[in-house]
């Protein structure tokens, strides 16, 4: 109980400390500090005595490696964060009032993930993941251009609609506890419900599990309520972009999947996995078609992230151990190998001063620190061995084509022309002849910077050649815990 | 329950709704502010009511915030907004009153096909509660969709959470409505701050864009 508290702690006391601060600078250094420390809390979490379940937080197998996985990802990405505001000041995009802003709700946002997957009340995860809505729509719209803040406008309207619906979900799931748990808390605690879940009213389950998918599915970014996603992603700051896409999309997925797990208790209830197998399919055909259009560097790895959720629920949709094992790595996966590219994307649309990608071209060759990282990045997470994306789709692959044959043909469609797309843009960003653009001297800065690139890329490249067993082990309990 | 005693929460509820589709054809924005701030006002009855004849205290918090904060100091505010921004106060359709009500009419009998058959085994007046909130919480996104205008897409997100206060409070021991209603009040604060952002930009767009360096630089010093 105490170390949870801790890993809430901090960043809610460092969002609350960083509205105070007035040196850009010193904020920088305590947001990756305070980062540093909820990291370390986190991973205490794995060995510490795990609090008994039916109170405000719990945890189990499933949420501790995404709290780790989280409190990881808000760490490097504080890292790049330091040196990507210090260019910005530079190039006066971003004032220091607008940086004590950024820091507080950065840190503020960190906490609404935490609190989302560590809570074990479903209202208070209702809490969390509408706080972590507000946080990131106040910053995407940091740099208020028009189009940054019509970006954040849309990102309001739409993920406000869905977590409503997702509250009205909540509430039918509560009145589907409600006669067999009681009035009060326990009625909306998911270990108590999932304890009962099969004395349930199925029908109340099955509406409220739609009400629930559709809600939180609008945060996943899953088609057809995906139309936010790629504008949050390209008009605010790099950082928001990497935590957007390697965090909080895995944070509603999880939302989604303790709902599915609610359903798999109920033997009456509707099977949850074909409607995830759905509208992951069409995510990830609708992404992977979008991406040959894209103009924009930022755009086109948003595309990407929308793919790559499909084919995270596509996979729990499947259901079944090695389905949900492939799921889970790819949630992983994915987090590390996007978070890293949009490292990268950042620095290089710094480097070139524009985020188009007509007029970035051969990266390889003018900027060569750069460019192989895009190399590496984009070839992870286009799903090239060795990297341990292709393990993760190797396998929803393969277990798909031994369970449902035809459902695999649309995936792999869906994954090859995903994949040629990306080759196709970045032979253009990285090879060929550099396009004109500023002389940067920065490169000591750079080389420093781009560690958290390495770091996230190089576990990556672990997974997809040797899994350590007892992670294997882990996964596979967590599988079968998601039934 | 007795008789009296549903009766009126039975009008409260109805009323909710009826408000609603007041809301869809209202061509002007301060008119439009007004219908959901009675909304708002009729849904703070409706849980102070609920508060009394169930004897739940934490209700009357509910009904607190929703006549104060969303009933009184979000409408003055965005009555504010409108003369401050000099937004123009006809709204501009996506289409027209005849189809935005027809569609209102269909939300509804959908949310009643919807949510009678579902709670056969609960409480007429909760069912009801829960058929009228889920139609309010409708016909929030519908206005959404049938009017382009910034300010409009506030009201219809307010109406869409007083539909799903409305509901939180019919439900029996539902835990957590306070929080809920505070988040939600929250978020509406900081939409209306999305609106006034959202309109400075146009009033930039109108302008020339030596206004805009100007404010820049007003920023960096």
């Amino acid at each position: 109980m105490m170390v949870q508290l801790v890993v809430l702690g901090v960043p809610a006391g460092a969002a609350l400390l960083l509205a105070f601060i007035t040196s850009w600078r010193l904020a920088a250094w305590l947001n990756v500090a305070a980062s540093s420390v909820t990291f370390v809390a986190s991973l205490t979490l794995f060995v510490a005595e795990r609090p008994a379940p039916g109170g405000l937080l719990l945890v189990d197998d499933f949420n501790i490696y995404l709290i780790a996985l989280t409190a990881f990802v808000a760490l490097t990405t504080a890292i790049f964060s330091a040196t990507y505001i210090t260019h910005e000041v530079r190039r006066r995009r971003l004032t220091p009032r607008l940086l004590r802003f950024y820091h507080a709700m950065y840190q503020a946002f960190i906490w609404s993930m935490l609190m989302a997957l560590s809570a074990d009340n479903l209202g208070l995860m209702w809490v969390a993941v509408e706080a972590a809505t507000l946080s990131t729509a106040l910053m995407v719209s940091l740099y208020r251009t028009p189009s940054a803040i019509e970006a954040a406008w849309k990102y309001f309207i739409l993920c406000g609609v869905g977590i409503a619906l997702a509250l009205f979900g909540t509430m039918l799931m509560y009145l589907a506890a409600q006669p067999v748990l009681g009035d009060g808390m326990g009625s909306i605690t998911w270990s108590a419900l999932l304890a009962q879940a099969a004395r349930f009213n199925p029908a109340l389950l099955n509406v409220a599990f739609v009400f629930l998918l559709v809600g939180y599915g609008t945060k996943v970014g899953l088609a057809p309520f995906h139309a936010w996603l790629p504008d949050a992603h390209a008009e605010g700051p790099t950082p928001i972009s990497a935590v957007l896409s390697g965090l909080l999309l895995n944070v509603a997925l999880y939302a989604v999947l303790r709902f599915k797990m609610l359903l798999a208790a109920n033997p009456q209830a509707l099977a949850p996995g074909p409607l995830m197998i759905g509208m992951g399919l069409l995510s990830l055909s609708l992404a992977s078609l979008m991406l040959y259009r894209r103009r924009d560097i930022k755009r086109l790895f948003a595309y990407s992230s929308i793919e790559h959720m499909g084919i995270a629920a596509f996979a729990f949709g499947m259901g079944g151990p090695l389905a949900n094992f492939a799921g889970l790595m790819h949630m992983t996966m994915h987090s590390l190998v996007k978070a890293a590219i949009f490292f990268t994307v950042g620095h290089v649309s710094q480097a070139k001063g524009t985020q188009r990608i007509a007029d970035i071209r051969g990266l390889t060759v003018s900027h060569p620190l750069l460019g192989w990282a895009l190399v590496a990045g984009v070839v992870a997470i286009a799903g090239l061995p060795p990297f341990g994306v292709f393990t993760s789709e190797f396998l929803v692959v393969s277990s798909t084509f031994a369970r449902q044959p035809l459902l695999a043909v649309p995936l792999v469609v869906g994954l090859l022309v995903g994949f040629g797309a990306l080759m196709l843009r970045l032979h253009h960003l990285a090879f060929g002849a550099p396009s004109p653009g500023p002389a940067t001297a920065r490169t000591g800065a750079l080389r420093l910077s781009l560690i958290p690139v390495w770091l996230h890329l190089a576990l990556a490249l672990i997974a997809g050649i040797y899994l350590p067993a007892p992670l294997v082990a882990w996964f596979q309990a967590v599988a079968r815990l998601l039934g | 329950m007795t008789g009296l005693a549903f009766d009126i929460a039975h009008l409260l509820g109805a009323l909710v709704l009826t408000l609603s589709f007041a809301l869809l054809y209202q061509r002007r924005l301060s008119a439009a502010i007004n219908v959901v701030a009675m909304q708002a006002a009729v849904l703070a009855a409706a849980a102070a009511w609920q508060a009394v004849t169930r004897d739940a205290g934490h209700l009357f918090v509910t009904a607190a915030i929703a006549l104060i904060f969303k009933a009184i100091a979000v409408p003055l505010l965005l009555h504010w907004l409108i003369r401050r921004l000099n937004i123009s106060t006809t709204v501009e359709a996506a289409f027209g009153v005849t189809l935005t009500m027809g569609l209102g009419v269909g939300v509804s009998t959908l949310s009643i096909l919807l949510v009678l058959p579902l709670t056969a085994g609960e409480t007429l007046l909760l069912r009801e509660d829960l058929a009228f909130a889920l139609a309010v919480a409708l016909i929030g996104p519908l206005l959404m969709i049938a009017r382009r205008n910034a300010v409009i897409q506030v009201v219809g997100f307010m109406s869409m959470e007083n539909g799903l206060i409305l509901a939180a409070v019919g439900v029996k021991g539902m835990p957590l409505v306070v929080e809920a209603s505070v988040a939600f009040s929250v978020m509406v604060a900081t939409f209306i701050f999305g609106v006034f952002f959202f309109h400075i930009r146009e009033r930039f767009d109108s302008l020339d864009v030596s206004r805009l360096e100007e404010m820049q630089g007003e920023r960096h010093s």
